[in-house]
């Protein structure tokens, strides 16, 4: 798979993640330091209390176990889940600690409200904006979730998912989707600056208003000329779009575009595209 | 699947009220040693339902849990072992869990449950 090949856009990942892709995932070094790198990093912006006492987590999209491995080493007791056989059946074979079963999390976490002190995921959510059946709706799926997993997690917990979003808007909707179910936080954005080491982990918070973490590599750790230009074009185009806006209008086409976004999202109640779209009213109406 | 799951778990179904806790038919009981760490299982006893795991863990052949939590649990040490060894060692390979509302019944095959809903349960 190449670095631009993105998975989610190959098949759900119950198939996708066959014997095959999930033994070439688990055995590949690279791959596994990324993992463990990760999830220290989520154990981190997970922010458990240093009592001593170990903790139940949730480890959502577990795979083979590489990141229950991690949360093991840290001394702490650990549920995954995850739709694939194959890679449920690997972390088996390699004998995790922690106790596995095979779900889908876009219906929901099957748990007790209040058991677990806190949950991680690593690189698993984003699959939830997929819609692999026809009687898949993501907006659905995406609620259901994040209820289910705001009630399973104990007073004063957290969830730590880390996501490869799609687009902004795509991190975006994720993150509106756990607000509207009632968890604070947000995004912390890893290495801002860098194309290929930028990471996104959605941190979520049930109850209370605790500050969000601080971001790593904000000062931009490794910086160069062609970072610094795109800062430039970003301010560019701000200001060109908004001299843009005040002037002439949206379009007919800017408005078709915007509607057909809307129906795509699932909203109800977009009027049809007629003759009649975008089309100025008459001086004496 | 450990009995602390089965103590976690509740049925998915939309729509079910007392999916909790599930009925366990057993196929295949395994016991698979585990660290003992007190701790854990003080800082985890308050959120066990005592009543599901000491039913649970006698139907996988384990009768040891006393009728009720004692008094002074915290520091009783054979009745921290008898919990450890309910909650962590016990595993159940293969049988099923079945929701005690609607009868759905979920199998579990090398001891990982397949919670998997079909489209209308959903």
């Amino acid at each position: 798979m190449g670095r631009s090949d993105r998975p989610e856009l190959t098949a759900p990942p119950d198939v996708f993640y066959n014997e095959e892709e999930a033994r070439k995932y688990t055995d590949n070094t690279r791959m596994v330091n990324i993992q463990t790198q990760l999830t220290q990093r989520a154990l981190e912006l997970l922010a458990l209390p240093d009592d001593g006492r170990p903790k139940y987590l949730l480890d959502l999209g577990c795979g083979s176990g590489l990141s229950g491995e991690t949360l093991t080493d840290a001394g702490h007791v650990w549920l995954g889940m995850d739709i694939s056989p194959s890679m449920l059946g690997i972390a088996r074979e390699r004998e995790v600690e922690g106790d596995i079963c095979l779900q889908d999390l876009g219906h929901g976490l099957p748990l007790r409200p209040g058991m677990f002190d806190g949950a991680i995921s690593i690189s698993a959510v984003q699959w939830l904006c997929n819609a692999d059946r026809s009687s898949h709706d993501p907006r659905k799926r995406m609620k259901r979730f994040f209820e289910t997993l705001y009630r399973c997690l104990a007073k004063g917990g957290r969830a730590v998912l880390q996501i490869y979003p799609e687009s902004t808007d795509q991190a975006a909707l994720l993150t509106n989707a756990a607000m509207k179910v009632g968890f604070s936080g947000g995004l912390v954005v890893d290495f801002p600056h860098s194309t290929r080491a930028k990471k996104y982990f959605l941190v979520l918070l049930v109850g209370g208003h605790a500050a969000l973490p601080a971001s790593r590599g904000m000062d931009g750790e490794d910086p160069s000329d062609e970072e610094e230009a795109y800062g430039a074009v970003q301010v560019g185009q701000r200001r060109t779009k908004r001299r843009k806006g005040g002037k002439a209008g949206k379009g007919v086409e800017w408005i078709v575009k915007k509607k057909a976004q809307q129906r795509g999202r699932g909203h109800e109640n977009i009027k049809p595209d007629t003759k009649y779209t975008g089309r100025k009213r008459k001086v004496r109406f | 699947m450990k009995l602390i799951t089965h103590n976690m778990l509740s049925c998915p179904i939309k729509g079910v009220k007392n999916g909790f806790p599930f009925r366990i038919e057993v196929g295949e009981v395994a016991t698979r040693e585990a660290d003992f760490d007190p701790t854990f299982l003080r800082h985890i006893l308050p959120r066990i339902e005592y009543g599901a795991l000491r039913a649970a863990a006698a139907s996988l052949g384990f009768a040891d849990l006393p009728e009720t939590v004692p008094e002074g649990a915290t520091e009783d040490d054979a009745f921290l072992q008898a919990l450890h060894h309910a909650l962590l060692e016990l595993h159940l390979e293969e049988g099923a869990l079945v929701c005690p509302e609607t009868g759905r019944r979920f199998l579990v095959n090398k001891g990982i449950p397949n919670l998997l809903l079909h489209e209308d349960e959903c």
